[in-house]
């Protein structure tokens, strides 16, 4: 997977400081999905850190990935309102229907699956996300029905 | 501040053009809730159905109201009668209601949910007449619903930025002393008194202070934050510009949940308005203070709504805590005074500032004055926020309020993963920073989940410690490490694996926790387990002693079974059920192996809502032991 692409983010407009890492990663994982290494090495030379400060850094939070996203996202909301209206029977649901575990993609790389905490949209729990779509009070037996819509 | 005037005079012509239209105007809730529940599809039907009857009418995207169980709602004004709102609609009878009101002035009655005029209209009740929205209070979401969130004009002409002209007026020290006087605690949890914190900052000599709106809004089950902004982002951004006013920050900083998009829009776009209307960045309105503000978006990572957290992950480290003192009130972000305030704490401010101390301290009890917004999710009829005045008894809100729930009600769990869960037998608990942690619970930043009898108490306590341990950031053992042997003991109980000795021990690893943990994250974590460990103890013993789970959730210690004098023989569920565990020819009554099945529930859905089938798929626990 090694590349040496040049990054073609807007990098120098962002000030060499370090306040601009996270900032900066989030501008390149929205251009590429997620964070190439060489990504990573360009930030830290950028903002003057190592590659492992950065690496350091980008693995702590939630929303960064170092993983080609598949072609579409499966979120399925796990907040408290979720949980309780069965959240947690939909990821197995999905898990069985797309033999995929959260956190990986489909052999065909269409889908990956994701816990998400919270998406807010709690009155209409359980809640489903697939790219941008989002599907309120969600039970096993729709699931297919959803998911197969996407190409 | 002529010119303050003048923007308020254009504001108004340009709000009031609105009800002196000839042509209708439509109101639809477009916030991520009514999206979520076809708001873009009905906006569709909306323009369609305009063009098919040679319509013209103007659309207006307003935020969300709060009544988040009728979503979709639309508004419609026309024909000089009053606003009526329409709720729960659907593209068929959206187009319905359009037609029959617009062209034939017919009332579609069933879909009407009020009107919101000032006098009596056509027998059709005032909207505000609705039992969940009668006894709310509303000042920090007035506009919430009403206004257009993306027109600046709205917001000025409902007051907006009139409590920012007052405060330019004034010394800041007599702003902070408004505050204070107001009582104002803050919002996102903590509930420290808003006019002292902002008053150690302001007596901190320092070059540079900063101010910080916390809307990393991390708990879930919990939406204030998101409902607030996108519905009214300027009422948040113009307390930023008080409180930045009175503390003497010359820079701001909005730390915002990068999972809400459309509420970062929303402030994007309000932000530049500000701009365009001298309200933000040099000489505020004139005057000699100059004031900006940058959105940092977050990326994921509860623990960053820790204030030292916070600031850490602003400055572009790894969100861990640190001790306090100093506060960073005193040495915050780059080691300079720093204030961290709520989204609602901020949205209350300009409303005091308006209106004076003595009116906010209307509302409310003894030392917990004004009003609270609360999230109602969970197994309740009436879903969405509210907005009471603190005191208001948890039965108000879950009963009256709410609705109460469908099956029996079990208990209410407050403050997301620090706080506890709340039996029945306390609902007339009023609603108040000190009451909620008496009874081992936290105000929280207002997320109110409901519970019935089908929710497992063991099984809310594991989801919360499971939370809680993932996103424990690691720098101190007690959290790190006694969070997941929590969660282990947990689990154990929930497969029905545990030793009866367990319950102590766990008692024992929560009060550790709780007492050693460095920050808010840690000490809180055991707060779920350690309310339901009081108040709920025989379930867990149930758990424990007999692998029976009253509440049917527990995997493990459930099964599903056919109850052969309803099954009517129809198949659906052999059809469903993804491991052949079901079966049966037709019109015979079918056989659930037990060794096969998953309890993935597909044929306890299918049997309950197909209308051949006959409910015939029950799940049951045994008492064991």
């Amino acid at each position: 997977m090694e590349q040496t692409d040049t990054l073609v983010i807007d990098i120098n407009n962002f000030p060499a400081e370090e306040g601009s890492l996270i900032p900066l990663l989030q501008r390149a994982q929205a251009e590429y999905g997620y964070l190439k290494e060489d990504m990573v090495e360009q930030i830290a030379e950028y903002l003057g850190l190592t590659p492992s400060q950065v690496f350091g850094v980008a693995s702590f939070y939630s929303q960064f990935r170092f993983t080609e996203p598949a072609k579409h996202s499966i979120c399925v909301c796990l907040g408290t309102a979720c949980h309780v209206s069965g959240g947690e029977t939909l990821v197995e649901a999905f898990e069985r229907d797309l033999n995929v575990k959260p956190g990986e993609k489909t052999a065909d790389n269409k889908f990956d699956l994701n816990r998400v905490a919270c998406l807010g949209c709690c009155a209409l729990a359980p809640v489903v996300k697939i790219d941008n779509d989002i599907y309120s009070k969600v039970g096993v037996i729709k699931l297919k029905e959803i998911w197969s819509s996407y190409e | 501040m002529n010119s303050f005037t003048e923007l308020k005079k254009k504001s108004s012509a340009d709000w009031n053009s609105l009800s002196i239209m000839a042509d209708p105007v439509i109101y639809l809730g477009m916030a991520s809730c009514g999206k979520a529940a076809g708001a873009d599809k009905i906006k569709e039907v909306i323009f369609k159905t305009l063009s098919r009857y040679d319509l013209k009418a103007k659309l207006v995207e307003v935020g969300c109201i709060g009544t988040c169980y009728l979503e979709p709602i639309m508004d419609i004004a026309a024909h000089g009668n009053p606003r009526l709102s329409f709720g729960n609609i659907d593209e068929r009878t959206a187009e319905l209601i359009l037609h029959k009101y617009l062209v034939d002035k017919e009332i579609y009655n069933r879909k009407v949910l009020g009107h919101l005029g000032s006098k009596p209209f056509d027998g059709i009740p005032g909207f505000f007449e609705q039992p969940m929205l009668k006894s709310q209070v509303r000042i920090v979401t007035k506009n919430c619903g009403f206004i257009d969130p993306e027109n600046i004009h709205h917001y000025i002409a409902n007051d907006g930025y009139q409590g920012l002209n007052i405060a330019l007026g004034k010394e800041p020290s007599e702003i902070i002393e408004e505050i204070y006087e107001s009582g104002l605690r803050g919002r996102g949890g903590a509930g420290f008194r808003t006019g002292k914190k902002w008053k150690t900052c302001y007596d901190t000599a320092s070059d540079k202070k900063y101010l910080i709106c916390n809307a990393d809004e991390g708990d879930p089950g919990a939406f204030m934050n998101r409902l607030l902004i996108e519905s009214d982002p300027h009422a948040v951004l113009e307390g930023m510009v008080i409180a930045a006013y009175a503390i003497g920050a010359t820079q701001g900083y909005i730390y915002i949940r990068a999972e809400y998009p459309l509420a970062i829009k929303r402030l994007q776009n309000a932000m530049k308005q500000m701009h365009e209307n001298g309200l933000i960045g040099k000489n505020i309105m004139g005057s000699d203070f100059s004031f900006d503000i940058k959105i940092k978006e977050g990326a994921g990572a509860f623990v960053c709504g820790e204030e030292t957290s916070l600031i850490h992950s602003i400055e572009g480290l790894r969100g861990m805590p640190r001790t306090r003192p100093p506060f960073p009130a005193v040495s915050g972000l780059h080691g300079k005074p720093t204030i961290i305030n709520n989204v609602e704490t901020l949205g209350t401010v300009p409303h005091i500032v308006r209106n004076g101390s003595q009116w906010y301290r209307q509302y409310g009890i003894d030392n917990n004055w004004g009003t609270k917004t609360f999230s109602l999710v969970g197994k309740i009829r009436r879903t969405g926020l509210i907005e009471v005045p603190l005191g208001t008894t948890l039965r108000k809100i879950i009963f009256d309020i709410g609705g109460g729930t469908q099956k029996e009600f079990k208990a209410v769990q407050t403050g997301g993963p620090s706080g506890g869960c709340i039996p029945k037998e306390l609902l007339d608990t009023p609603v108040t920073y000190e009451t909620l942690a008496s009874v081992g619970s936290i105000m929280g930043s207002g997320g109110l989940i409901v519970m019935d009898q089908d929710t497992c108490i063991v099984d809310i306590a594991r989801y919360f410690l499971d939370f809680i341990q993932k996103e424990s950031c690691g720098k101190c053992t007690p959290c790190r490490v006694g969070t997941r042997h929590m969660v282990e003991i947990l689990e154990k109980i929930c497969e029905g694996q545990a030793e009866p000795e367990y319950l102590d021990k766990l008692e024992s690893l929560a009060k550790l926790v709780k007492s050693t943990s460095l920050c808010g994250l840690g000490q809180t974590a055991p707060n779920p387990v350690l309310s339901t460990l009081r108040y709920f103890r025989n379930e867990y013993i149930e758990h424990v002693n007999e692998y029976y789970c009253p509440a049917l959730v527990c995997h493990s210690l459930i099964e599903y079974i056919v109850v052969k004098e309803k099954c009517t023989g129809c198949q659906r569920c052999v059809s469903v059920c993804p491991t052949g565990a079901i079966t049966g020819p037709r019109s015979e009554v079918h056989n659930l192996d037990q060794e096969k099945c998953i309890k993935c529930r597909a044929c306890y859905e299918i049997c309950r809502f197909d209308a051949i089938a006959g409910n015939a798929i029950e799940i049951t626990s045994r008492k064991e032991g």
